[in-house]
């Protein structure tokens, strides 16, 4: 043991000076345009003078985080690790494991230009900021395909109303109206989207924001189960798992729509399916044009080292910055978090979120309004609900007390 | 699968001369080759789909054989899959995975067989109750003891180095290899051990000289055992260690569990097969070993 | 037989001259202990450290913040967990027999002096060395009601041909059991046919002479004789059932019906790493260890106490 700490003593302080400073970072972004979008980051990175040490753990949370946080509980941290911005990381930060960034945050404006402001507010601590935000991924998009409907004589539907409307026609040739793979996330991002769309704004911040159960248990969500338990009966009989084996179904038109979030689109280009053309894409399913502003962010461990430090700072400084935002959200597929950048190369879809971005149309995301374990609570409860025949108002029921155990 | 004409040779090796086509060779073989059915379907969906390009794939009949054959699923996932930043599939941690798999399974199998040993020749007070623990241990599913092994590790001073993993493996691996090793010495003839005891031989003694010679089958048996374990591990190698250190798991998971994306199953068949190769070439050769290791054991007793 | 060892590891040991107890059996001791310790140390500390921080409300790290009964109470309201605990107890008992029973009589089969032991040997380890995702994944396929066996099925003309078991909540752990026993049995039939092999060829001609038929003989005499074989195969079999955890993401996840697939281990990761939400995964996964304990003692008992007093 004395050994090997000689040895980590020796080596550091022969490599230090010589070289630039490396980080070793930690992240879940690993298939190609993730890979390909975290390529961007480390290639700024890399120019800047430092040394982009990548650590890919693939599977999300439920692979990724355990990892990221025995590193840093081990005493032996990454230099930066991702994490979805909201609660995730709440308690390292309060256990002082976290690197404050709010020097950076000020010298480089971070309170003026990241927009929307809620994502900086997601990464503050009692004043402090602790987290560098990336980007934006929108939940809510209802995905169909435009070739059902036209086999049907049937006109493409312009929002969710119009698509249940369809729904026994597409039935009757034989089709499955709404795909929906079987993972429990899923069904939670469905619902997730319908909650907006159906109860709209108002009653969605009143529950979400401001937390009133009252609102919670009366009749606009009353309508948001309902309307649940009516996409329940549309997706009866999708026997698939996967999230994009669920759009291989609207891509190969067995299935008329599905509610899923933006990185869909990935898998009707890689089919070389065109937006408009060939499928269609509703935010917010076409109702409410609601954008929730849900993402990841870097977060930095403290190292007990000055130069290390310093160079985490010029990593959370880099990610910010107007052309590493650029590089990475094309590639990624996902929104900036600055407003005043250019991202004329996007497609129509994305255009679609853009616009709905810059217009403000915009929420915070289930991550930063509850606790992990309230949205645990709750994906168990709508995955049972989604696939079994529980009742609209118990569902209701239970999900209003799941709520209330995590205020 | 050409066992069926081979029964025709069976002559000469059972205890009598049988004939070859009798109706007990026809039930045995019969059975054999329904049983490998099972067991053959899924590698064939694999190899097929991994010789597969996606769009056949995404069309889908898996069990057919692929229309056009293309390797290039294999090539990208040992050369350019991509993890994160480092575009050189499993290759880049096979290397890393011998590194660690070699040392844990040497020092995992050598304290569990010492351990039986001990277990059974050598009893002293309390070595039950130890033991009862060790297979109360087996039960406990891996996630729930990260953090205490984590704060141990960390208190030792040797969290984030191969010794660490090594240690963690060995521990892990120790219940069922105890229990093991303890369960084949128990079946060693006593005498041997009394016989030697009385020509003055002691605890390693015996150990070295009577008990390793004697026990190259369960050897065999927990090689197999710790081998695919270790080599397959994808938690334990990739929260103990860094990147640099990374086991090719890390790589396949990477490869087969992205959340988000495009999933592209025939990289992620070949990948499998590819990470498995080295526990089945283990599994072939060790076998044979398996096998002679019957034969030497029996002309002892 | 061991207990006899045992009789005469202290009589070998007190034949030498007098000395200081703890000095008896040095060797032994000193050999044991990474086994002392790693059973004192991480099995026992691990556990009691996780018992303890069961009582907690500890979110993403261990915080000594007690709060009584309320996550075991939070636990059994939880129809996730109790219908995790069912579908373990069946999946278990079936997995259970079905490897034991088929790891055997595969056992047999290969040590009737066949041809090509070694590749059917392999054929039936292979899977073994796979990872339970994509044992999962290609399972999952296979019994897809579109392009898996039904679909094959229905192609080839016959339309009416049902076999989708995961999507049904009545049958889906049977699909689960279909791809864990071809995980797993190639590996027990292993330990089996190296039991087998253990045997004295010489019983088996005493009890040919005899003229006792040979499942008599394998009844009445080889399996008493192979019993620790068994033992040691019930361990790594109900081990792995305790755990099951990556087959089950894999194939289903906990699907279909919501639950009808969830097992104990999946509620304790998700409620470990994905709620952050310690206490309660700590909480669920000290009940699992209280049952194992409620099967081991008495097997303890058996296994070492009776002979002592008896």
């Amino acid at each position: 043991m004395r050994f090997s700490k000689l040895t980590a003593v020796l080596c550091a302080s022969v490599a230090m000076p010589a070289m630039a400073t490396e980080l070793e970072v930690t992240h879940w972004w690993t298939s190609g345009g993730e890979a390909a979008a975290v390529a961007e980051l480390a290639k700024a990175f890399d120019a800047s003078g430092d040394k982009w040490i990548d650590g890919a753990i693939a599977g999300g949370g439920g692979t990724a985080r355990p990892i990221m946080i025995s590193r840093i509980t081990g005493g032996d941290p990454m230099g930066a690790t991702q994490f979805n911005h909201g609660q995730q990381a709440l308690e390292l930060v309060e256990a002082g494991l976290m690197l404050d960034l709010t020097d950076v945050a000020e010298a480089n404006n971070w309170k003026e230009i990241i927009n929307p402001p809620s994502l900086l507010d997601a990464c503050t601590v009692d004043g402090k900021i602790y987290c560098a935000p990336v980007n934006i991924h929108s939940p809510e998009w209802l995905w169909i395909s435009n070739k059902v409907y036209e086999d049907l004589g049937l006109p493409v539907p312009k929002d969710w109303n119009e698509f249940v409307a369809s729904a026994p026609k597409v039935r009757e040739a034989g089709k499955l109206p709404l795909a929906l793979g079987d993972q429990p996330w899923q069904s939670n991002l469905a619902f997730g989207a319908m909650q907006i769309a159906v109860a709209g704004l108002d009653a969605w911040k009143a529950v979400n924001v401001d937390k009133n159960m009252d609102v919670a248990a009366g009749p606009e969500y009353a309508k948001v189960f309902a309307a649940a338990a009516e996409a329940r009966e549309l997706a009866k009989g999708s026997a698939v798992q996967d999230w994009n084996q669920a759009t291989n179904l609207v891509i190969t038109d067995q299935a008329a729509g599905q509610i899923m979030g933006d990185w869909a689109q990935g898998e009707f280009q890689v089919a070389g399916e065109v937006a408009g053309k060939d499928y269609t894409c509703l935010l917010g399913l076409g109702l409410n044009e609601y954008i929730s502003t849900g993402g990841d962010a870097f977060y930095f461990p403290k190292l007990d080292d000055p130069e290390k430090e310093a160079a985490q700072k010029r990593l959370a400084a880099l990610l910010v910055s107007p052309e590493v935002q650029v590089a990475f959200n094309l590639k990624k597929g996902s929104l900036p978090i600055r407003g005043d950048i250019d991202m004329g190369a996007a497609n129509d879809c994305m255009k679609k979120g853009l616009e709905v971005l810059a217009g403000g149309n915009i929420v915070p995301s289930g991550d930063m309004n509850w606790s992990p374990d309230v949205q645990k609570l709750n994906e168990d409860l709508l995955v049972e609900f989604w696939k079994s025949d529980m009742a609209p108002e118990e569902a209701h029921t239970k999900w209003v007390e799941n709520l209330k155990s995590g205020l | 699968m050409a066992d069926v004409g081979m029964t025709a040779m069976t002559g000469p090796r059972g205890a009598k001369p049988r004939k070859t086509l009798s109706g007990r060779n026809i039930m045995l073989y019969g059975t054999l080759l329904v049983v490998c059915v099972y067991y053959l379907l899924p590698l064939w969906v694999m190899v097929m789909t991994s010789l597969k390009g996606m769009p056949e794939v995404r069309i889908g009949n898996i069990f057919a054989p692929p229309v056009e054959v293309t390797f290039q699923p294999w090539v990208k996932a040992w050369a350019e899959a991509c993890t994160g930043l480092n575009c050189d599939g499993l290759s880049r941690g096979f290397w890393n995975s011998v590194l660690i798999t070699v040392p844990s399974v040497i020092v995992s199998i050598a304290i569990a067989s010492v351990n039986g040993y001990a277990l059974i020749n050598w009893k002293f007070k309390g070595s039950d109750v130890f033991f009862t623990i060790l297979i109360f241990g087996s039960f406990i599913p891996y996630q729930i003891m990260l953090y205490p092994i984590v704060i141990l590790l960390r208190e030792m001073g040797i969290y984030g180095t191969l010794w660490g993993l090594i240690i963690v493996h060995t521990i892990f691996g120790m219940p069922i290899l105890t229990l093991l090793f303890r369960n084949y010495f128990s079946a060693i003839p006593e005498e041997l051990f009394k016989a030697a005891r009385v020509d003055g031989a002691g605890f390693w003694g015996i150990y070295f000289r009577i008990m390793l010679p004697m026990s190259l089958p369960i050897f065999v048996v927990a090689l197999i055992l710790q081998v695919t374990g270790i080599w397959n591990d994808f938690l334990f190698g990739v929260v103990f260690t860094k990147p640099d250190l990374y086991p090719m798991t890390v790589q396949l998971n990477n490869i087969v569990n992205s959340v988000q994306g495009v999933k592209e199953y025939n990289v992620n068949m070949a990948a499998t097969v590819l990470t498995g190769l080295v526990p089945l070439i283990v599994y072939f050769v060790s076998g044979k070993l398996f096998v002679r290791g019957i034969a030497a054991g029996a002309v002892k007793g | 037989m061991s207990a006899a060892s045992e009789a005469d590891a202290i009589r070998t040991s007190s034949v030498a001259k007098p000395r200081p107890r703890w000095t008896r059996n040095i060797s032994s001791k000193i050999a044991a202990v990474p086994m002392i310790l790693t059973a004192l140390v991480v099995f026992l500390g691990g556990t009691i450290w996780t018992v303890v921080y069961s009582f907690t409300n500890s979110k993403l790290l261990p915080k000594a913040n007690f709060v009584g009964f309320d996550q075991y109470e939070r636990l059994w309201s939880q129809s996730r967990w109790l219908v995790s605990i069912e579908n373990l107890l069946f999946y278990g008992v079936m997995s259970l027999v079905f490897t034991v029973v088929m790891g055997f009589i595969l056992a047999v089969l290969m040590d009737q002096k066949i041809r090509h032991e070694d590749t059917f040997r392999t054929i039936m380890l292979y899977p073994f060395a796979l990872s339970f995702i994509v044992t999962g994944l290609v399972w999952q396929w296979i019994l897809n009601p579109d392009f898996g066996i039904q679909g094959i099925v229905r192609d080839l003309g016959w339309t009416s041909f049902t076999f989708d078991p995961l999507n049904n909540p009545d049958t889906v752990l049977f699909g689960l059991l279909i791809a864990g026993l071809w995980q797993g049995t190639g590996f027990v039939m292993c330990l089996m046919l190296a039991g087998l092999r253990g045997i004295d060829e010489d019983i088996w001609k005493a009890a040919r002479v005899d003229g006792i038929p040979t499942w008599k003989t394998y009844v009445m005499v080889i399996i008493p004789m192979m019993r620790p074989v068994f033992i040691t195969t019930l361990v790594i079999v109900a081990s792995g059932i305790i755990r099951l955890y990556d087959l089950v993401v894999a194939m289903t996840s906990g699907g279909p019906g919501g639950n009808a697939s969830q097992v104990p281990a999946m509620y304790v990761y998700d409620y470990m790493f994905q709620a952050q939400n310690l206490g309660q995964g700590f909480a669920a996964s000290t009940m699992m260890l209280l049952s194992v304990l409620i099967v081991l003692i008495p097997w303890a008992y058996l296994e070492f106490g009776g002979k002592k007093h008896g």
